[in-house]
């Protein structure tokens, strides 16, 4: 077990090495000239010139790409070519943003799709199963930016219940950041109503990134479910006098998941990576609009750091999600 | 007389599948009283699963379909009972035990978990310790008190080292020792009736015996009445003191062991003594039961067996031929009988 996580953690700075390899040479392949499109179309010949120097752009290539890992080692993740903003501290504060939307999409996601899926294998091919099917097929069959705009004109616009864009009311006093995560922060610090405010704001993006999450937990745990019904165990737990209940909600619930844990690592080290679309729909500001703004910019620095941070943390979910088999499947064995 | 354990009377059912309606039973008639140990034997498909699992009502319905008679344990008809009914009937009453011990246990729950749920349903207390109620002390007793008797349980079936093993998962157990446990759970609330359908043919030849030789155990133990399913007349020589031949879903034949390995009376189950390889048997004269199983979609008139049977008569295809006592105890459905 120690070993298998070691083993694991030790690989981290392989596939760390190898993706910044790849995006540091697509990053600087790609035509157009960053320096250029940072200083504007007025900047004269010599600002273009000091900015070069600046960002080490006369140098060899390899030798800018040992420097930047250079830095990186010693924590310094450079700076943005476009605002000269620190590329850490904002990557932090952006994907705090991407981090609770995606922990409460998944979380709303969880707590609707496993009872849906749980009515739709009891009830097959009643309607409640009809119901849920049409639940799920349609959520991931409509473009998730069209159901934003669609809530946003319902809840925002018609019924006025709920604000369209933004993580917070630019009226009101930002809350003081600690963790980055708007709802802890104003809980840790008492704030009621800051709290308040920024559940309004994170709902309707919330409620729309937990739709694919619904969507897929439920077709893939009422398969399961329904799979599991079949097997024998189902048979001699009933030939025991197992109450129906306790069978569903522990003998078939817990082989079922398996399949189920293993496609919400998949969708959470995605969603991690930021829901471009419903970040820009919402004006929801995670790491996946600052790194569509900086590739846009050829902000390199910030696509560097972004890539690689994003990396790490699919690596760290992945691990998480085998970790997590282990729990639900004791013939897993980790070597 | 000894009690009457179970009464199936007239009993039909359908197989509702995209192919049509299957007529898997077809007026089956079965007794069993306490204390018997019936063999009931046939090809596979003629429905001895089918037959034998009504009695707790662990045929899953759809696709199945009762479409007459009764099923009457100790009295009360089956077909009527509520689900909850039922489950005290299936925890309290009667014991199964399945053909394939690979997968009658869940793979994610540890034997002991299973065990001590097993146990608590059979004394009504899994849903009063299970959940919330889980960490209150009197759950806890419970459940330790389960866990002794599991223990217990194990060692009777012959477990080696119960204590350490009960903690195990199923996939660190061969399948011997897995049909071992599946019969401890089974023979947990001391059931009336103990059905164990095809309880080895899973398993390898040597450990078969031994499986066997436990069942006859614990039948002398705990006064077990015992239905066992099988395709294996030896094994029912052997084990039990009364058969029952089923064909096509019908019961052609029944009554003591004796009587029947002595003096078959039906042509079918003549066929299946003579397809039985003996040290008597010569190279070159093995016979076989000619011909194939009908289908169940369209089955023949009359007699099931008619098509296959050397000795049909004209009347065999007009109507189901009745049940007649040759012998004590004794009875055949076949119009050669009927003078």
């Amino acid at each position: 077990m120690l070993r298998y996580l070691l083993n694991r953690l030790l690989w981290i700075p392989v596939v760390l090495i190898l993706l910044s390899l790849v995006t540091f040479v697509i990053s600087r392949l790609v035509p157009g000239d960053p320096v250029k499109l940072a200083a504007g179309p007025q900047a004269r010949p010599e600002q273009i010139e000091k900015m070069i120097e600046e960002f080490g752009l006369d140098r060899p290539l390899p030798e800018q790409y040992l420097r930047y890992m250079g830095g990186l080692l010693q924590g310094d993740w450079g700076y943005s070519i476009g605002n000269r903003r620190a590329v850490l501290p904002d990557l932090l504060t952006y994907f705090a943003a991407t981090l609770e939307l995606t922990v409460v999409a998944t979380v709303f996601g969880l707590l609707v799709g496993i009872p849906l899926a749980v009515v739709a294998a009891r009830w097959r091919d009643r309607w409640p199963d009809h119901l849920s099917r049409f639940v799920s097929i349609g959520a991931v069959s409509v473009p998730v930016f069209w159901i934003a705009i669609v809530l946003q004109l319902v809840f925002g616009q018609l019924l006025q219940w709920l604000p369209v864009s933004g993580r917070f009311d630019p009226r009101q006093s930002y809350p003081q950041s600690i963790t980055g995560i708007l709802l802890l922060d104003t809980l840790l610090a008492g704030n009621l109503s800051g709290f308040w405010t920024a559940s309004r704001y994170l709902l309707l993006p919330a409620l729309c990134q937990s739709l694919l999450v619904i969507a897929l937990i439920t077709r893939q745990l009422r398969g399961d479910l329904l799979d599991m019904l079949r097997k024998d165990f189902v048979m001699v737990a009933r030939a025991n006098g197992i109450q129906e209940r306790i069978l569903w909600s522990r003998y078939l619930m817990k082989n079922a998941m398996i399949a189920t844990v293993s496609m919400l690592g998949f969708l959470i080290g995605f969603a991690l990576g930021g829901s471009v679309l419903i970040e820009f729909v919402f004006d929801w500001p995670g790491i996946g609009q600052y790194a569509t703004k900086a590739a846009l910019l050829l902000d390199f620095q910030v696509i560097m750091g972004s890539t690689l941070f994003i990396g790490v943390v699919v690596v760290v979910v992945n691990l998480f999600t085998d970790l997590a088999y282990r729990l639900v499947d004791p013939r897993i064995r980790f070597s | 007389m000894r009690e009457l354990l179970v009464d199936i009377k007239a009993l039909s059912l359908e197989m509702v599948t995209l192919d049509g309606v299957a007529r898997v039973l077809n007026g089956v008639n079965l007794t069993i009283h306490r204390g018997d140990l019936v063999g009931l034997v046939g090809e596979t498909g003629c429905g001895k699963s089918v037959t034998a699992m009504s009695i707790p009502q662990l045929v899953p319905q759809p696709p199945a379909r009762y479409s007459g008679g009764e099923v009457r344990f100790l009295g009360e008809n089956v077909l009527e009972k509520s689900e909850e009914e039922l489950r005290r009937l299936r925890s309290r009453h009667i014991g199964v035990v399945f053909q394939d011990p690979m997968t009658g246990l869940n793979p994610v729950f540890s034997v002991e978990q299973q065990m001590v749920d097993a146990l608590l349903s059979k004394q009504d207390l899994l849903a009063a310790t299970a959940w919330g109620r889980r960490w209150l002390p009197s759950s806890r007793m419970q459940r330790r008190h389960a866990q002794e008797r599991a223990i217990a349980l194990l060692r009777r079936v012959g477990i080696p080292e119960p204590e350490k093993r009960i903690h195990a998962y199923p996939h660190e157990f061969s399948g011997g020792m897995r049909q071992r446990v599946l019969i401890a759970m089974a023979i947990a609330g001391r059931p009336d009736l103990l059905i164990a359908d095809e309880p080895t043919t899973a398993l390898d030849v040597s450990v078969q015996a031994q499986i066997l030789r436990l069942i006859a155990e614990l039948v002398r133990e705990i006064d077990l009445t015992v239905l066992l399913i099988t395709h294996n007349i030896g094994l029912v020589a052997q084990l039990c003191n009364r058969i029952a031949v089923m064909y096509a879903g019908h019961v052609v034949e029944s009554g003591p062991v004796r009587s029947i390995l002595r003096e078959p009376q039906h042509p079918y189950t003549r066929g299946l003594l003579q397809a039985i390889v003996t040290e008597k048997t010569r190279r070159g004269t093995l016979q076989g039961v000619p011909g194939s199983v009908p289908s169940l979609y369209e089955p023949p008139p009359g007699c099931r067996f008619a098509p296959r049977c050397r000795e049909a008569r004209p009347q065999c295809t007009a109507a189901l031929p009745r049940s007649i006592q040759t012998a004590p105890d004794h009875q055949v459905a076949c119009v050669l009988y009927e003078e």
